[in-house]
Parts: C-alpha cells; structure tokens; sequence
C-alpha cells in the first residue's frame, strides 16, 4: 500500500470562472476498487478525462501508473482502459470487428489480435453476436462490448464512466459481477463513477463522494457512516398482518441488548438499536405470535451518506440562489 | 517480428479502417456511379468527335490523341477536365464533410482518443484514406479511358501525353485535396453533418458559379470606356480581372488542367498581336507547360495546407467530450 496507481493532487479544472474541480486530491491502490458518486454534473468525467490526459487540469498534476497524464499521456492510455458513458461502436462493423480495430491500435497482431478478441466476447457473453453488426446492439450489449475493449489492451487499470446508465436491472447485476470477477481475477485497479447508490456500494472497496468539483468524503462504505454519526442509531421496520400488544413487545424486545427505542404506526414496528438486533427482534416477535410479513433494515447504507451529502450541497446552492 | 512496428503503426491501421468503411458506404458507391456516368459521357462525346477534330490541320495538339479524348467536345457535354472542375469538390465534400463530428456524435471519438494513437495520426488518416480512395478512382478511370482509346484507335500513346496525364491526375488529386480538407475542417467546426455540408456545398457554389458574376459585377463599372485607353491600359484591366478570379480555386484548377492537357496553350492571360508575331503554332513541351501554371500550382497546394493546417490547429486543442 505505498505507492498509489492514480495520485492526484490538486487537481483543478476552470471553465471560465466555473469550477468543475477544484483542488482534487485523491489516491487509489493497485487492486483497488474505488467508487466515484455525485451528482450530475459534479465534474466526475472531466477529473476522469484529466487522468487520461484528454483534458489539460488548470493546475495540479495527475500521476497515473507513474506517468503524469498531461505530459505523457500516451504511457497513461496504454495502461488504462476506458469506458466512456456514451460508448459508441461503428455501426457497419461487426462486434468482432470494431474490438480487433481497437487490438490492432493497441499495437497487437492481427493474428494475436483476432484471437483475443474471440476470447474476450466470450468472457462478457457477446460470442454470439461477434458477426452482428454493432447497429443492431441494445445498449446493455454495447456496454459489454464497451468492456470487451476496455479489456484487449491488458489494462493496469479500468475507468468505467456511468458504466450502469440505461441498462436494465438483471443487465446490471451481470455487468456488476463481471467487473468485479474481472477485478478479482486479474487484479484489476477499478475506477467507476456514478449516481446510483446501491449498484457501487455492492461492488466498491472505497468510494468517494464528489459534489460540486469537490470531494466531500471518501473511505470505506463503513467509515463513512462512522465519520458522518448516523450510526447513532440503526433502524429496523417491521411489518405486521394483526394487531398486538404494543406493551408486552416493548417489554420483551427492552430485554434485548442494544435495543433504544421502538416506535408503532400503521402496524409497522420501528425499532432502534445501536447494533443489529434484527434477527432477535423477529424471534421474539414470532413468539408473541406476531404475524411479520416484511422485515427492512436501514442500516449505514450508502444511500443515507449519499443523501446527507447531496442535501447539503442543494440546500447551500438555494442558499447561494437566494 | 523485426518488423512488428511498421506494421502496426496506428495509422496504417486507421487509413486502412477508413478505406475499407468509405468503400462500404451507400454514399460512396452513389459518388462512384455519378462520376463514371459523368465520364461515360463525355468519353462518348468525345470519340464521336473525334475524327474530325485529328483531321484538323490547323489544330496544333491534334497530334495529341489521347488528350484530346480528355478535352474535346461537340459542347453538347462539357469535357471530362469541365466535368471534374464540378465533381472533384462534390467527391472532396461528400468524403469529409462528417468526418470528425460523426465520430463525435456516435460516441467513437472519445474511445479513439483513449486509445495509445496520437491525435494527429486520426486527423491524418481521415485526410489520406479519401485521398488514397480518390486517387485509385481518378487512375483508373484514366487509365480505362486509354485503354478504350487503345482498343478503338489503335494509335500508340506517347511519352509526352502519359507524362501530361499523371500531370494531370495530380492537380486533380490536390484539387480535391483542397475541398476535402475544407469539408474536414468544417466537419471540426460543425456539430451537425448536415449543416457542414450545407456550409462547404455553400462554399463550392459560390466559388464556381457566383464568384466569377460577383468579380464582374464589382469591376465592370471601374473600367473606362475602351475607346478611351490605350490597349495596354485595356490589358492592365483584363488582367485585373483575371487575377481576381484566381482568387477562387476552381479558376486555378482550371487554367492548370486547360494548359497541362492543351500542350499549344502558351498563356493563360490575353496575348497581344505583337507577342503572336513570330511564335510558331507548336505545342508546348511539358516542362513549359507545367512553368505557365506554377503559381496555380503551388496557390491549390497551398489553399489546401491553409485548410488543413487550420483543421489540425483546432482539433489538436479541443476538448473532447460527448
């Protein structure tokens, strides 16, 4: 863990006197796999073009695998695979041939080229449409194919931009699990940037919350929620079918180590506690002869930090509005 | 293997990518049937004429047969180097118009650019790969023709007309070279295909139809009665004239075809009785043909680098982004 494989340091980006980054300093170890969140617009793509030394930052420098991306930016692509948020193939090639043009920039062989690219549309499950014409690709398909590519150059590292966008749930969940397999097995540095919450948080080592050109918060899921206290209380919503004693509950589930309080409404049970008591809460409802017929734990979900942060970003852009 | 790096040059790879998905194209194949009909054409007329136009005595390029193929006319149709004054800006045009911004609205230059290629070396093929596609075409053409001519005639070609031929087909090529880099220069400037086009179609109209009208129309009031100055005061006026019509490419491309496949042509300006006296009607070997139209030469090679110089300048520094 000493030498990080993307360092940044104060990065900054102006567009006029806008700032779409401002002072980013960020550090990300081989292997890792680290999630970017905010908002749209926060400047997540510019500081992910700044690393691929597309964009020239207004000051501060950014080091990827040892190389600075605005002075050597070639040394950086053929480290890093991207994926860029709206990927496009050419539409009158084929899947198999859009990904051997790639190889072949790539500096690979024809030969060595078309075997590779068999291999990898295979690995994200595209071999059966390797002769279709990319015209004809939904846009889970393309995103496949977008990772195919991302893949052929033998990356160090992989930048994924909204990677999740427009595919449908189950699409998701595969594409999520190839990442991180991918990851796993090849050892993989993953950056991925995105808004939706629950999709980083199943697959992400750390994440980092960026609102505004700012990095507001980083670390592991976690630690996030221990620096931001919302683990005062962890909350569990139980539903249930018939009516009970509200008394006699409290009284049991009071016994329960950890427990805070608990509230009634509208048949659910809210309980807090300071640990996860769900599993005994339940048993002990069962024994009232309590019919439960859906448990939910709020716990330190990313979605609560994810909120926290973005509600104060809002809440001071009406204030600046104002 | 010594040779893996001559191979794989991206840009080998690019202008080989860029042929192949020209040649695939709808547009393309409307191009090529356009210009061989055009050629049929004028061949046809051509020949038809031809007889009378050897029997000509008094013509001294009547030795030149398979020239005359190119420029002879009954002028019910124009002669094919006519012709190609209208069709090489459509070929350059239709070639480039959509060449960057394509790329950009399809989402395939961000994933370009990510790849380890200089930014050039895309600009470059984009340039080469038409050129390349031009050049065959306008070669082969040529050379259908003379073998026709061969076939039909039965008279050998010379060395002075194959030579004056390849003169040809290379002021073509760079006349092309200019619109299509002019098409690619707007294709830089211009989101929209349809409005670059619309933009160079605007440009190539003006220069060819309005442009000569416009230099009339604003110097015709300027020039004195002619009763009421001395000839070489008319001529001064004349050449005035003339000069500013070079201003536009197509008058260059055409003074520079008319004298390198007329060989008798001795000057492109007005020629005084004076300097007539004594000038034998012999056609121009073609070194002297090809000093006449230098300066047209060298203003289409360098309208052409003005473009594409300006073209490089603005794409080398813009932001990439969808």
């Amino acid at each position: 863990m000493n030498n990080p494989i993307i360092q940044l340091t104060d990065l900054t980006k102006c567009y006029g006197t806008k700032k779409a980054v401002h002072k980013l300093n960020l550090h990300i170890h081989a292997g890792e796999i680290f999630g970017l969140l905010g908002p749209n617009g926060a400047g997540k793509t510019t500081t992910i073009l700044m690393m691929l030394g597309l964009t020239e930052p207004t000051s501060g420098t950014a080091m990827v695998c040892g190389y600075d991306a605005t002075r050597n930016p070639l040394s950086v692509k053929k480290q890093v695979g991207y994926l860029p948020d709206n990927v496009g193939f050419y539409p009158d090639m084929t899947a198999f041939e859009n990904l051997r043009f790639i190889a072949l920039l790539n500096g690979l062989h024809e030969k060595e080229a078309e075997l590779k690219a068999r291999d990898l549309l295979q690995t994200v499950g595209l071999s059966a449409s390797a002769n279709n014409k990319t015209a004809t690709f939904s846009r889970g398909m393309k995103q496949r194919l977008g990772l195919a590519e991302v893949l052929i150059k033998k990356p160090k590292i992989v930048i994924l931009d909204e990677p999740t966008l427009g595919i449908d749930p189950r699409g998701v969940n595969e594409f999520l699990e190839l990442i991180q397999k991918l990851s796993r097995e090849q050892n993989l540095t993953v950056l991925m940037s995105s808004h939706h919450l629950h999709q980083v948080q199943r697959v992400c080592d750390r994440v980092g919350i960026f609102v505004d050109g700012k990095m507001m918060v980083e670390g592991a899921i976690d630690s996030l929620a221990q620096s931001l206290h919302i683990r005062e209380g962890l909350k569990t919503t139980i539903q249930l079918a018939n009516a009970v004693n509200y008394k006699v509950i409290e009284r049991q589930l009071s016994t329960i180590e950890g427990f805070e309080s608990l509230a009634f409404h509208d048949g659910k049970l809210t309980i807090t506690s300071r640990k996860d008591i769900t599993a005994q809460a339940v048993r002990t409802l069962v024994y009232q002869q309590a019919d439960i017929i859906a448990v939910q734990r709020d716990g330190d979900s990313l979605d609560a930090i994810y909120s926290q942060y973005f509600e104060q970003s809002t809440l001071r852009k009406e204030k600046d509005g104002k | 293997m010594e040779n893996k790096n001559w191979i794989s040059t991206p840009l080998r790879i690019l202008i080989k990518k860029e042929i192949a998905s020209h040649i695939r194209s709808w547009r393309f194949i409307i191009l090529i049937a356009l210009i061989v009909l055009t050629c049929c054409a004028s061949l046809y007329v051509a020949f038809s004429d031809l007889r009378t136009t050897i029997n000509n005595a008094q013509d001294p390029d009547s030795t030149f047969v398979y020239l005359k193929l190119l420029t002879n006319s009954d002028n019910s149709i124009p002669p094919m180097h006519v012709f190609l004054n209208f069709l090489a800006p459509l070929l350059g045009i239709a070639l480039g118009f959509d060449a960057i911004n394509s790329e950009q609205n399809g989402g395939t230059l961000t994933r370009l650019v990510s790849q380890p290629i200089y930014r050039d070396n895309l600009l470059l093929a984009k340039f080469i790969a038409p050129l390349c596609i031009v050049s065959i075409l306008f070669a082969s053409l040529i050379m259908l023709m003379i073998g026709i001519g061969m076939i039909t005639m039965g008279i050998t070609l010379e060395w002075q007309e194959v030579i004056r031929m390849i003169g040809f087909l290379g002021i073509s090529i760079i006349y092309v070279g200019f619109w299509l880099s002019l098409a690619i220069l707007l294709s830089i400037i211009f989101r929209q295909g349809a409005t670059s086009a619309l933009t160079a179609i605007g440009i190539w109209l003006f220069f060819t139809v309005f442009f000569p009208i416009v230099v009339n129309f604003v110097i015709r009031p300027f020039i004195p009665n002619p009763n009421y100055i001395s000839e070489s005061q008319y001529l001064a006026y004349h050449e005035l004239i003339l000069n500013l019509r070079r201003l536009s490419p197509s008058q260059l491309y055409t003074d520079a075809t008319t004298s390198i496949l007329m060989p008798s042509v001795r000057s492109l300006g007005p020629v005084s009785m004076e300097q007539m006296i004594g000038a034998l009607p012999t056609p121009l070997s073609f070194k002297d043909s090809v000093m006449i139209i230098w300066p047209q030469l060298t203003g289409i090679t360098a309208a052409m680098m003005l473009c594409f110089a300006l073209a490089y300048f603005l794409f080398m520094r813009r932001e990439i982004r969808c």
